[in-house]
């Protein structure tokens, strides 16, 4: 058994006001965990904004150096990655999946270019027909085809449409890890279903490991192995997604968990008239 | 508890939109575009009621309730069909008198939007937000506006200092309680709420959802509730239409239309939410939304729907009464419920 990703006792610190009256804002407090590289799973960050999980997905994904603590990706140093040379090998690894599917592609630019580049620079590519089939395979795998994406634009694309895209995108390095920041947030509760499911069969397909990182308890549920419940920069649960979330018994993941409205209208609308009086 | 369940008991309407038909039409370069954006919507909403509107983005939801606010502009264009509001005896018809409904709008209608950071001027105090938006439409002196802005943060549990706050200094759920406040402070008979909650974060939304419930029992006006998110419906709304590609596709009481969905795209809508204690697969809608400016002939849900016959491909379903609600679908009521 070897670790796929690995964080010990990883801190953050940021500087806070101005030059002469500063203050240290801890983002991250003391997190740990570690993802077995033989077995694929999903791992989910919960919690609300401010709790330190996009801070953590931004240190995993080398973008951010830890203020004291080790993230070591396959036995290596995350933050000692300096040369170009080991940035792009670990970047083909590790790949990012962002929030808003409208924001991550250039308006201007065709579809395909981000596609191509990307099949080019952590491939090492160069000729058109392999850079297509890299491309279309990675397009299969997202329940799409270059045929249909080939010379559009972003606007002409639904939003589910283009955050299978970016998923595409980022597997076409056949990466180990995939880290999706909210990626379900901007797009539409019926075409959710379909970005998570995929997730799913991502990780029982290709075997590639995902950290989701959420807010929404109810598709944490619905597609975790492994839960970690953040708030204020500190773990403050963790274990397998089942039980913590049917469960939970820390004071925040209970606020958290009753903070979800249940898809039931007699249930649902017991909690909204109780909070009236 | 139970009687919220059941539709108001008062019948009265205070909106009625009658075959309404809003596209936008485009002419660029000699090419004529035409997206039909609302396409033959009529429906009514009762007194004292939140009438929840679910749909897709680019389902034209929020052209709907832009064209039923009277809000909308070029390319945007009522075609066909009428907007009447019954404000308490006063009738409107808002496209055939632009004057009174200027008049009415903040007094008798108004709207809580979605983004409060970008209601609110980041640059001067909220106070001033109010003034802006109430104060010509009340014709009382400025200090009587003032302690009845006071009077009514204060009824809806906010502490009139926040006032003289700048909006970065105030919590995203704070926010969106002032955009409620600036929209119920000239007690209106009808409040248009675009997505209200959507933007909010998951421990306030409760909160949030709580306050536009209770000042509508209070002021007995009626909420048109625009959102995506069914659990939303779930817990507020009365009524629920769902809006597919323009059209309205189901309306009915919220209880019936989550037990019994008549069409296929509420079913699917109600069995693709997931649910904490239960992870069994879920499948997701094959497709993708149509185009407005190239619908699907027929059922506009045909090429995406598991119940489509040959019947749907070529002939629109007409909205018709059923049960407790209204569907428009050739093989409605042959859906299992999730």
């Amino acid at each position: 058994m070897s670790a796929l990703l690995e964080l010990q006792n990883v801190n953050k610190d940021y500087r806070i006001g101005g030059f002469f009256d500063s203050a240290t804002l801890r983002a991250v407090k003391n997190v740990s965990f570690t993802l077995d590289s033989s077995k694929p799973e999903i791992f989910t960050i919960v919690g609300e904004s401010g709790s330190g999980k996009t801070t953590t997905a931004r240190m995993i994904l080398g973008n951010e150096a830890p203020t004291s603590g080790t993230l070591r990706f396959m036995g290596q140093d995350i933050a000692a990655i300096h040369s170009r040379a080991d940035r792009l090998k670990f970047m083909a690894r590790a790949q990012p999946i962002f929030q808003n599917p409208f924001e991550a592609f250039n308006p201007l630019t065709t579809i395909d270019y981000f596609l191509f580049s990307t099949a080019k620079r952590f491939l090492g590519l160069r000729d058109k027909a392999a850079v297509d089939a890299a491309t279309d395979k990675a397009l299969n795998h997202v329940g799409l085809s270059l045929a249909e994406v080939r010379g559009r634009y972003s606007h002409e694309l639904s939003g589910g449409q283009l955050q299978r895209i970016a998923v595409a995108r980022a597997l076409i390095p056949e990466p180990k890890l995939i880290v999706a920041d909210e990626p379900v947030s901007m797009v539409d509760a019926s075409l959710r279903m379909s970005i998570v499911n995929l997730f799913r069969d991502l990780r029982d397909r290709l075997g590639v490991s995902i950290i989701y990182i959420t807010h929404d308890l109810s598709t944490a549920y619905y597609i975790s192995d492994r839960v970690i419940i953040m708030h204020r920069g500190d773990v403050v649960e963790a274990g397998v997604a089942q039980e913590v979330l049917g469960n939970p018994q820390h004071p925040y993941s209970r606020a958290l968990s009753q903070a979800v409205l249940p898809p039931d209208p007699e249930a649902a609308r017991k909690i909204i008239m109780a909070k009236i009086q | 508890m139970l009687n919220t369940l059941q539709a108001p008991t008062t019948t009265d309407s205070v909106l009625r939109v009658e075959g309404l038909k809003a596209y936008y039409q485009m002419n660029y370069f000699g090419v004529r575009r035409e997206v039909r954006a609302v396409d033959d919507v009529s429906l009514t909403i009762n007194r004292n009621e939140i009438y929840g509107i679910a749909g897709e983005s680019s389902s034209g939801k929020s052209s709907l309730i832009k064209t039923i606010a009277g809000a909308i502009t070029p390319p945007l264009r009522v075609v066909e069909g009428s907007v009447k509001f019954d404000f308490g005896g006063r009738a409107l018809d808002v496209y055939a008198d632009p004057q009174a409904m200027k008049a009415a709008r903040w007094q008798n209608l108004s709207y809580i939007m979605q983004g409060s950071m970008n209601v609110l001027n980041p640059v001067r105090r909220v106070k001033h937000a109010f003034h802006d938006f109430a104060f010509k439409h009340m014709g009382i002196s400025q200090s009587a506006f003032r302690s009845r802005v006071e009077q009514h943060l204060h009824r809806i549990g906010l502490d009139p200092r926040v006032l003289e706050s700048f909006p970065h200094q105030l919590s995203g759920g704070m926010r969106q309680r002032l955009t409620i406040a600036l929209a119920t402070v000239c007690e209106p008979d009808f409040i248009i709420a675009d997505e209200p909650t959507t933007a909010l974060d998951v421990l306030v939304q409760q909160d949030v959802l709580a306050l536009i419930k209770d000042i509508q029992q209070r002021m007995g006006a009626s909420i048109i509730f625009v959102t995506h998110d069914m659990t939303v419906h779930a817990a507020i709304a009365d009524r629920i239409g769902i809006v597919y590609a323009g059209r309205l596709v189901e309306e009915g009481p919220t209880l019936d239309v989550f037990r019994r969905p008549q069409h296929p795209y509420t079913a699917h809508l109600i069995s693709s939410l997931p649910r904490i204690g239960d992870n069994k697969k879920r499948s997701a809608l094959p497709g993708k939304p149509p185009n407005l400016a190239d619908p699907p002939s027929g059922c506009r849900f045909h090429p995406r729907c598991p119940l489509a016959v040959d019947k749907c491909r070529s002939e629109n379903p007409p909205l018709v009464v059923r049960q407790t609600g209204r569907v428009a679908c050739w093989r409605a009521g042959e859906v299992q419920a999730a």
